[in-house]
């Protein structure tokens, strides 16, 4: 993307979006604030980004947080439709609730109804946030978060060998 | 011969009364007697190791081998293997592939559903000893789910390792049945008329 | 019937206020059925008439994200590659990729052009592997045999290529991993010729069989607004009239170099995408073709990787054109960053979002597959229909539960 068109994005978003572009991958970063979320998703979707690829989270133990990340594509325009967008916000650890922005995208329907169970964020305003994937033992352990040990009975052989992971 | 197989039923109680003695007994004691019977035996073993029907139930990506074995190509059907969709007119479980927690409860379901006699057939390197996805978090080994007759390794096994299962299963029965006819010949049968294994 | 996209509240209230208005009962369509696949599908029904579905789903989930993070990058191949079991190199081809962005590297011509020639053939087969369960879903299984007999061609190419029946692992960071033999292109004529005179035979039995197109036509309608509101991926979203395939809007692997369509269909119902599918494994042949004329010569490895490797291993690379894999494969640490990947699998798009800490093992993996992606239309779609169209509509999207589950 050329750089008259990345400003011409960021200058749409208003002051406080952060733009980057990757260019190997083609992935356009965009972090905001948790209060401007929503407002910063309307405006993306009415330039033309209307479809949701993934809903994610990558987490930081060590830093305390977690980043929450929505991956947007475009349908409908074809001079936007070869960028992904990655539109990211970052959430507290112990604490972790973010707007749900089904009512924006509702590809996104069942996307944040598996990161809820994974992760814990709770995406307030979701119509239905019961568990997708895991069945009801799990639910409440947070499988995919840095602190979830799994199993390792094997590890003494692994390490007697020396080959490692 | 007769004689022998009416065993001591009717005993003459007090006034000269007759007593007829357990019903749920004597219908045992028959039956076993008709297994024993060499020329039977035989027949009841032609009869389950060519008519190995199994339940409707793919556990994971197994399946599609399972799928392309009763294709044409490598086809099943010719040893008897056709899957029927009720749990209480079929013999045969095969679990293709790993097993979640989701998946095993209702596999044990369906195991309890089926009438007797019934086996197992365990697919894929997930069930026998993990498989690639070993530790994870949501996954269980089928030896603790189910008593496994068979297994067949691969990741995922070829359709011909599976025809051969199917054979390896036959044999099985085979001795099964000839282990029973030993022993119910050589009177191991216990008083009651029921085998003692 | 025409079909409106509506969105049904999933609030506890509305579920218990269905419970208990008068004849709505509730069906559990479970694993253990015949046209179910690995999944629980449970409908609320007054009369003959379908009112809710809500899937169930997670009977085949293993955790391959979590997993990933606690093994080296190239063991990531064999586990994104199983639960997408029919459609194997695209799912392979996609993750590499990644990862390769993540590298900083580029493969060398030949293995780009080899790369597109398999992705091609298991396109193929995953198209087949869903007019099979599409017809024995509806309880023909002529077309069951038909379809899963005219997957062997296709599989015995490959299996002369990497020894295995569906699980490959051919695509390496940098490259492939064996090299084409030598009668590979006449080999390949044959089994396409084979193909296009066997959809005749499907056109007569199947295609203009008077049940399929009384069951199927006007069923499971989608319209093009409907499609891009709820996100739907691949075929099902080029039989209502959108068209969007990645393979020409950000180009991947050498298709810039080939010419060929993007069909799409208006009407949006399940005949429509039964010949969508017919139509995309037409233009799969012509891409195979023009592959094979002008396949370049040159290595099937990058490079870098080539000059690192031991003599013995470049001997037999000379002799029998086959990367044996070296200590660099086996201890990649990609810089810090982070990537991402999209390809045109068989059933949609697939999506791969890698981040990376300087370690061995991937950071963060992230995986969306086509079937995840097309899950709405059992919660939109399905309501309004008869019982009987449950699996007209199952069969017609090409759902694969191992894929939607990981």
């Amino acid at each position: 993307m050329s750089s008259e068109q990345l400003e011409k994005l960021s200058g749409l978003l208003g002051g406080t979006a952060k733009v980057a572009y990757n260019e190997r991958s083609n992935l356009i970063r965009i972090e905001v604030e948790r209060g401007e979320l929503r407002n910063v998703a309307v405006q993306l979707r009415d330039y033309g980004f209307d479809h949701c690829s993934s809903v994610t989270v990558v987490d930081y133990p060590k830093e305390d947080l977690m980043e929450v990340v929505w991956h947007l594509s475009s349908y409908s325009r074809s001079e936007v439709s070869r960028y992904t967008i990655g539109l990211v916000t970052s959430v507290s650890r112990s604490k972790p609730e973010v707007a749900s922005l089904t009512d924006v995208w509702e590809s996104a329907l069942f996307l944040e109804r598996e990161t809820h169970e994974m992760f814990g964020v709770n995406f307030v305003g979701h119509p239905d946030l019961r568990p997708l994937l895991l069945p009801e033992e799990l639910m409440g352990t947070w499988p995919l978060r840095k602190d979830y040990q799994l199993k390792k009975k094997r590890e003494d052989v692994f390490k007697k060998g020396g080959a490692s992971l | 011969m007769g004689l022998v197989l009416l065993p001591k039923v009717i005993e003459v109680g007090d006034e000269g009364s007759f007593y007829l003695g357990n019903l749920d007994q004597v219908a045992k004691r028959a039956a076993e007697y008709i297994k024993s019977n060499r020329v039977a035996n035989k027949m009841i073993t032609w009869g389950y190791s060519y008519s190995l029907w199994p339940a409707y139930l793919v556990t994971a990506c197994c399946g599609t081998e399972m799928a392309a074995a009763s294709g044409p190509r490598f086809d099943l059907e010719r040893l008897g293997f056709l899957s029927y969709g009720n749990p209480r007119q079929s013999n045969l479980v095969v679990i293709d592939g790993t097993l979640s927690i989701k998946m095993a409860k209702v596999v044990r379901t369906v195991w309890e559903q089926m009438p007797e006699p019934k086996w197992v057939i365990a697919m894929g390197a997930c069930v026998l000893d993990g498989g690639i996805f070993w530790n994870s978090y949501n996954t269980v080994l089928a030896r603790d789910v189910l008593p496994v007759d068979v297994y067949v390794p691969g990741c995922p096994p070829r359709p011909e390792a599976l025809a051969t299962s199917v054979i390896m299963l036959k044999e099985k029965i085979k001795e099964q049945q000839a282990k029973y006819l030993r022993r119910s010949r050589k009177g191991a049968l216990n008083k009651e008329g029921v085998s003692s294994e | 019937m025409t079909q409106e996209i509506k969105t049904i509240p999933f609030t506890y209230e509305a579920l218990s206020q269905l419970k208990m208005s008068e004849g709505v009962l509730e069906l559990q369509i479970g694993p253990a059925h015949a046209g179910s696949g690995h999944m629980r599908i449970v409908a609320w029904v007054e009369g003959d008439t379908v009112v809710k579905v809500d899937p169930d789903i997670g009977f085949v989930h293993r955790g391959v994200e979590k997993l990933s993070e606690d093994r080296i990058y190239i063991k990531a191949i064999p586990m994104v590659e199983r639960p997408s079991l029919v459609d194997t190199v695209n799912a392979n081809l996609g993750y590499v990729m990644a990862l390769e962005r993540l590298l900083g590297i580029e493969p060398p011509p030949r293995a780009q052009y080899i790369r597109v020639i398999t992705a091609e053939i298991s396109r193929i087969m995953s198209h087949l592997y869903g007019i099979a369960i599409y017809g024995i879903f509806m309880g023909s299984s002529t077309v069951f045999m038909w379809a899963m007999a005219d997957r062997e061609p296709f599989i015995d190419l490959l299996q002369e290529l990497t020894g295995a029946r569906i699980t490959y692992s051919h695509i390496i960071p940098g490259g492939v991993r064996w090299d084409l033999p030598k009668d590979f292109a006449e080999n390949a004529e044959i089994a396409l010729k084979y193909l296009e005179n066997r959809t005749k035979d499907y056109e007569k039995v199947w295609i203009n069989n008077p049940v399929v197109v009384a069951r199927s036509m006007g069923v499971g309608k989608l319209s093009a607004e409907g499609a891009i509101r709820l996100g739907v991926v691949g075929p099902n979203l080029r039989a209502s009239g959108v068209k969007y395939d990645i393979r020409k809007e950000e180009p991947y692997a050498a298709y810039e170099e080939f010419d060929f369509e993007v069909p799409t269909f208006k009407e949006g119902d399940s005949y429509s995408r039964l010949l969508q599918r017919v139509e995309e494994i037409k233009q799969s042949i012509h891409i195979i073709r023009q592959a094979l004329k002008r396949l370049p010569d040159g290595k099937i490895i990058y490079e870098d990787y080539y000059k690192r490797m031991s003599p013995l291993m470049k001997k037999i690379y000379d002799e029998k054109g086959r990367v044996k894999f070296t200590l660099m494969l086996t201890s990649l640490s990609p810089p810090k960053g982070e990537a991402v990947s999209r390809v045109e699998g068989g059933r949609g798009e697939m999506f791969y979002y890698l981040v990376s800490d300087g370690g061995k093992a991937p950071y963060r993996f992230r995986v969306v597959t086509p079937s995840f992606r097309n899950l709405p239309f059992f919660t939109h779609v399905m309501p309004g229909h008869k019982l009987a169209d449950i699996p007209v509509i199952y069969g017609s999207i090409d759902y694969f539960p191992p894929e939607a589950d990981r």
